[in-house]
């Protein structure tokens, strides 16, 4: 195995690429579950967000109107589990699960046609003088654009959490709906928003791997990334500063993994696929999550 | 104004109307969907459900339904304890594949060997290895409070790599003249699951109708059934009565994880043949939609399985005589699941039309 071929600059610039899908569905999931609402469905609407905004993308030829259209088509899907969840008061384990192998049906059926195809390029932003500083350069300053976005959601979704009055119903419509419907809030018309928001930035994220990583179209491309996504809002205590070092520390194990293959270790490629996957097992057995929502996965229904 | 009211109890009479109910809406929903495909609607549907049953062909399709059931329904009982209780084991998937390769790995290591006692020690090995791979996460939720739903899923995956690393290194067959897969156990007389193969008869078969008969009676006859209720009713209440939740997650998934790890080993050395990178083939997953669908009861179960396998089987029809893709039933098969869920509120919540509830 020749170790010196990986270089640290490029490893940790491509970390910053790799953690941006799960960081996106991740950070949409996390204010989901802060709204009470356990939404298993993020590969579901991942994937579907990859195929719409692989879709869009090839046939406008603009990358940027294919996210729109990603993020309205994984929040359109999300709205199909609200209803469910939310006016049919249906078990959110299942519907969750229900909707991930709609989804991923959906989104085979979709996709037929643009196998094969590759998306419209999509150029990295190479930021001046920030761009030009040595080592921190490269690995932060000369990304495409997505990178940047999806740091802002996170950020924007921090602050909304923290500081916003809205943001205060929200948590409380998470912690106890009762209480909250007592208040006078609307818990369902909150969580359908927070549902919605939830798929729109899972869309984002699939769009990231069919659009900017990968950047093709194949069936069951999400690969478990969802999973990842959900496994990094436990992690992170659903708090967004942990989660983004979550999906930093997944995009790190992903890269790392990757570049060993590449530089033809010693331990077979199935082995070394297998590494994100058990890291997420490790993480969540030996991170101690902190308390969850008070009213996450119940369903709310006003007696009068 | 539409109200719902929760029902004191739910409704009997739904509870079996339901299903039937998600079943016709599915049909009408596909229907659409092959029309917006560019198919005939009517003729989809009626190659998907009804051509595997009664069309001229008929002879060749009934004994695929048995093949394509079994797994289902083997995967779906031990599934439904589980739901029942609360705890989810999504990675039948991966317990399946693991159980397929344990079972595989013993059959190869006696070949060319003949004797009775190798199809029982592939089955031993397969329940085993499926029962351990399910440990795994029942273990760390005991133990740690993991989630066991995102570690038995993380383990499909797993698994999955797993299977491809054995069906291209250690399992591989030797005389393959370096094709990936192992040797084929259906054309090897003692290790093969298959009894009568021309009327799909195989041991998975006969395993999925006992299976369906000790659940039935485990759930409705004996204590372990009741606590098993219990605890997904009223886990409070369940703890009073003296149930162990630890335990009984670690019981829970041991069966679900034993009975798909079965379901890959009967799948492995009969229908599919040999340990191969494709060999699994989203049974588990579906699994879940056919717990579900029989409303976590053995015999629902048994003919959840029936319907499911059928829209497979159908599904292969309308796509090599209509030129329906592959995908269009998979969309079908969670458009099922979505529908079940959803008619499900008439069994809990009672319709009001109109008027204030009193």
């Amino acid at each position: 195995m020749d170790l010196s071929s990986i270089n640290p600059i490029l490893l940790l610039a491509s970390l910053m690429v790799a953690a941006t899908p799960i960081m996106l569905a991740a950070i949409g999931e996390l204010v989901v579950e802060r709204a009470g609402v356990l939404n298993l469905g993020v590969e579901g609407m991942m994937i579907t967000g990859a195929v719409c905004g692989f879709v869009v993308a090839v046939n406008t030829g603009s990358p940027w109107v294919g996210f729109i259209g990603a993020a309205v088509g994984g929040a359109l899907l999300s709205l199909i589990f609200g209803f469910l969840t939310q006016f049919l008061m249906s078990n959110q384990v299942a519907t969750g699960l229900a909707l991930t192998l709609f989804g991923l049906g959906l989104s085979a059926l979709m996709g037929q046609g643009y196998i094969g195809i590759k998306a419209p390029a999509f150029p990295d932003w190479d930021i001046p003088l920030l761009g030009d500083i040595p080592v921190i350069g490269p690995i932060v300053f000369q990304h495409d654009p997505m990178v940047y976005v999806g740091l802002a959601i996170v950020a924007a979704v921090w602050a909304f959490l923290k500081y916003s009055r809205a943001g205060l119903i929200l948590r409380a419509v998470g912690e106890n709906h009762e209480a909250a419907h007592a208040l006078g809030y609307h818990v369902i018309r909150v969580r359908m928003l927070a549902i919605m928001f939830g798929g729109a930035c899972a869309g984002l994220g699939g769009a990231y791997l069919s659009l900017v990583r990968v950047p093709q179209w194949t069936e069951g491309m999400t690969a478990g990334a969802g999973w990842i996504a959900l496994a990094i809002v436990v992690f992170a205590s659903w708090r967004p500063g942990r989660l983004l070092l979550g999906a930093y520390l997944f995009g790190g194990v992903t890269v790392l993994q990757l570049n060993l293959q590449a530089a033809g270790a010693a331990i077979a490629v199935e082995y070394l696929s297998m590494a994100p996957y058990l890291a997420t097992i490790a993480v969540l057995v030996i991170m101690r999550a902190g308390r969850a929502p008070g009213s996450l996965g119940q369903s709310f229904h006003a007696s009068r | 104004m539409l109200m719902l009211e929760k029902r004191p109890q739910p409704s009997r009479a739904w509870t079996y109307a339901t299903p039937v109910l998600a079943v016709v809406l599915t049909m009408l929903c596909g229907g659409l969907l092959f029309a917006a495909l560019g198919q005939d609607p009517f003729e989809t549907i009626r190659t998907i459900f009804l051509d595997p049953l009664f069309s001229e062909f008929a002879w060749f399709y009934r004994p695929q339904l048995l093949i394509k059931g079994a797994p289902l329904v083997l995967i779906a009982i031990g599934l439904s304890f589980g739901f029942r209780a609360g705890i989810w084991n999504i990675g039948a998937e991966g317990q399946y594949i693991v159980g397929a390769i344990c079972g595989a790995a013993v059959g190869l290591a006696f070949f060319p060997l003949e004797s009775f006692i190798i199809f029982p020690l592939m089955v031993l090995a397969g329940a085993v290895g499926g029962l351990l791979w399910a440990m795994i996460p029942g273990f760390l939720r005991v133990r740690f409070g993991t989630n066991e739903i995102l570690v038995s899923l993380m383990l499909v995956y797993v698994a999955e790599q797993l299977l491809a690393s054995m069906a291209l290194g250690t399992l591989r067959n030797p005389d393959g003249m370096g094709f990936p897969g192992s040797r084929n156990l259906a054309q090897y007389p003692s290790a093969t699951s298959w009894i009568n193969q021309s009327a799909g008869m195989h041991w998975g078969v006969v395993t999925g109708f006992i299976a369906v008969i000790f659940a039935y009676i485990a759930l409705s006859r004996h204590i372990f059934g009741f606590n098993v209720r219990l605890s997904g009713q009223s886990p409070r209440a369940a703890k009073f009565a003296g149930v162990n939740p630890g335990k009984l997650v670690l019981i829970c998934m041991g069966i679900s994880g034993a009975l798909a790890g079965l379901a890959g080993l009967f799948e492995v050395s009969g229908p599919a043949g040999q340990v191969s990178i494709d060999f699994g083939a989203g049974y588990g997953f579906t699994a879940i939609i056919v717990a579900f669908l029989g409303r976590l009861h053995p015999v629902g179960i048994l003919l959840a399985g029936g319907l499911m396998a059928l829209t497979y089987i159908g599904g292969e029809i309308a796509q090599s005589n209509l030129g329906l893709p592959v995908a269009a039933i998979q969309l079908l098969q969670g458009m099922l699941l979505f529908f079940l869920l959803a008619v499900d509120v008439l069994t809990n919540y009672r319709v009001n039309w109109g008027r204030q509830p009193a």
